[in-house]
């Protein structure tokens, strides 16, 4: 019999992740996926998956599932309260609750069990996109989520030696975007001196930035043109967007940076009311044009 | 052309207008430079999303600027049509906006050979234009909460095809059956990049 497992309690929002659906933002298809992918891939390892195998990411905490059947499980990313080990695959027996109270530090965890979940694809991806509407329904109590057949061998660790998600301010490189051009240099500096506070309206597709607002020294309108996940969008207010996992594929507004790759995806662990401090990368200089 | 920074994955290529936008979009979807994993065409500019590990930002740039873009766009992408109930809620306004009446416009609309220039808003909405279509049409006034899918829309330099249900500010004109949007289907949507579309009239005797 394959094993599945029963979503009792979702918490504020529990989607199904994996690695994205690349290569269709020209259908107007965004990429969604694991905000977090660092610790999502960790999650997929952990149990000897492979790397893009869909995976449960909640947010805050607040999750509980029952195992129907013997799994191995994993969680990464915003450490849980409870009585639960971290970054260590698990085995859970037939009946076992796995249950996610709220995280001292972070927003996001990655649950991965052996085998992967087993969801219909959407466009090659079981990724929710919480933006276009695209993927599985986002979970609530009551769904039966099928675990698929393990593949790989496990990896043979105990435990990752990784840290938990930054609580207090949180500091991460920018690079300048495409319209860097339509903001002064005292925007500019702006950006990269002052904090920025992560606010409540922050979600998959981006957090929202509360600060001292940027003036531009163009006024005129942007054609829409193609993002990627860490631009730092000004619409008219002047406090910045962080594009996360679901953005939109166009957007209308100058983005002004870029914060690097590899730190969006602490971006992705930032709660409202942390503050996040952009740094110019010394990258700045090695471009050339 | 200038080529703008867009993070450590991707590069921003901007051009003179749309159809120099279409030209070097043919070219490069015909022959993608190694390690691009999308383009995203729009108004003005080209998105070429790499994958950091199989390329680098500086050789795609090379290999941007050293692309020709296509100059005859003419046949390129597959034709497709797509036949329409013009009974839309704006038809006789839109007409009015463009100094004809509906059976003008919808005379105009069918006449015209479309090309889906790039997409956006929301998966498999795409922005038609034609270099035989030299109207500008305003949007409402007021945008709806709700526009039916299916519906055949103008706004601005545009024609467009809403794929699903959703808020929207363009005038309707009509609507057709077709699902413009399926992801279960091998080619999810109807309206990619390229492709050029025919309304056809259902309603016309044939």
């Amino acid at each position: 019999m394959t094993a599945s497992v029963t979503v009792l309690e979702t918490g504020l929002l529990t989607t199904v992740q994996d690695a994205g659906r690349e290569g269709e933002a020209s259908l107007g298809v965004g990429p969604s996926g694991a905000c977090d992918r660092a610790s999502y891939r960790l999650a997929n390892r952990l149990v000897g998956n492979a790397e893009d195998a869909a995976v449960l990411e909640v947010t805050y905490g607040g999750l509980r599932v029952r195992a129907e059947g013997d799994v191995v499980v994993a969680t990464t990313g915003a450490r849980c309260a409870g009585c639960w080990p971290h970054n260590a695959p698990t085995a859970l027996r037939s009946g076992d609750e796995l249950v996610l109270g709220v995280p001292a530090s972070g927003l996001r965890t990655y649950v991965a069990v052996r085998g992967g979940f087993d969801v219909e694809t959407v466009l090659g991806s079981c990724a929710t996109d919480t933006l276009s509407g695209l993927g599985p329904d986002v979970l609530a109590p009551g769904d039966v989520l099928a675990v698929g057949a393990s593949g790989l061998p496990m990896p043979g660790v105990d435990l990752a030696p990784v840290t938990d998600p930054e609580a207090g301010d949180v500091t991460v490189l920018v690079t300048p975007g495409p319209r860097r051009d339509w903001f002064p240099d005292e925007a500019w500096a702006s950006l990269v001196e002052q904090p920025w506070t992560v606010t409540s309206d922050s979600n998959r597709v981006g957090l929202r930035l509360e600060g001292e607002a940027l003036e531009r020294n163009r006024t005129d309108e942007l054609p829409s043109e193609g993002l990627v996940r860490g631009a730092l969008q000004v619409p008219p207010s002047g406090t910045p967007v962080l594009f996360l996992a679901d953005h939109p594929v166009t957007g209308g507004y100058p983005v002004i940076g870029y914060v690097t790759d590899a730190d969006v995806d602490r971006c992705a662990q930032l709660r409202p009311g942390q503050r996040l401090l952009l740094r110019e990368s010394d990258l700045r200089g090695r471009r050339r044009g | 052309m200038r080529i703008l920074p867009s993070g450590s994955t991707a590069l921003l290529v901007e051009l003179a207008d749309l159809e120099e936008v279409l030209g070097l979009y043919a070219a490069l979807a015909a022959d993608v430079p190694t390690g691009v994993v999308d383009i995203v065409p729009a108004a003005r500019t080209l998105l070429l999303v790499t994958d950091p590990a199989a390329t680098s930002l500086s050789s795609v740039e090379e290999a941007v600027r050293a692309t020709e873009p296509r100059a005859d766009l003419g046949g390129w992408g597959d034709l497709v049509e797509i036949p329409v109930t013009y009974d839309g809620e704006d038809l006789e306004e839109a007409a009015t906006l463009l100094d004809c009446d509906a059976a003008e416009l919808v005379r105009r609309h069918t006449g015209t050979e479309w090309t889906v220039a790039f997409c956006g808003f929301i998966p498999g909405f795409g922005y038609l234009t034609s270099p035989d279509w030299a109207f500008e049409m305003p949007r409402r006034s007021s945008p709806r909460k709700k526009v039916p899918p299916g519906s055949v829309a103008l706004a601005g330099e545009f024609g467009g095809v809403y794929p699903r249900e959703s808020p929207g500010g363009w005038q309707l004109i009509g609507r057709t059956a077709l699902t413009m949007f399926d992801p279960a289907r091998d080619a999810a949507a109807i309206l990619r990049p390229g492709v050029r579309i025919r309304f056809v009239d259902e309603d016309a005797p044939s």
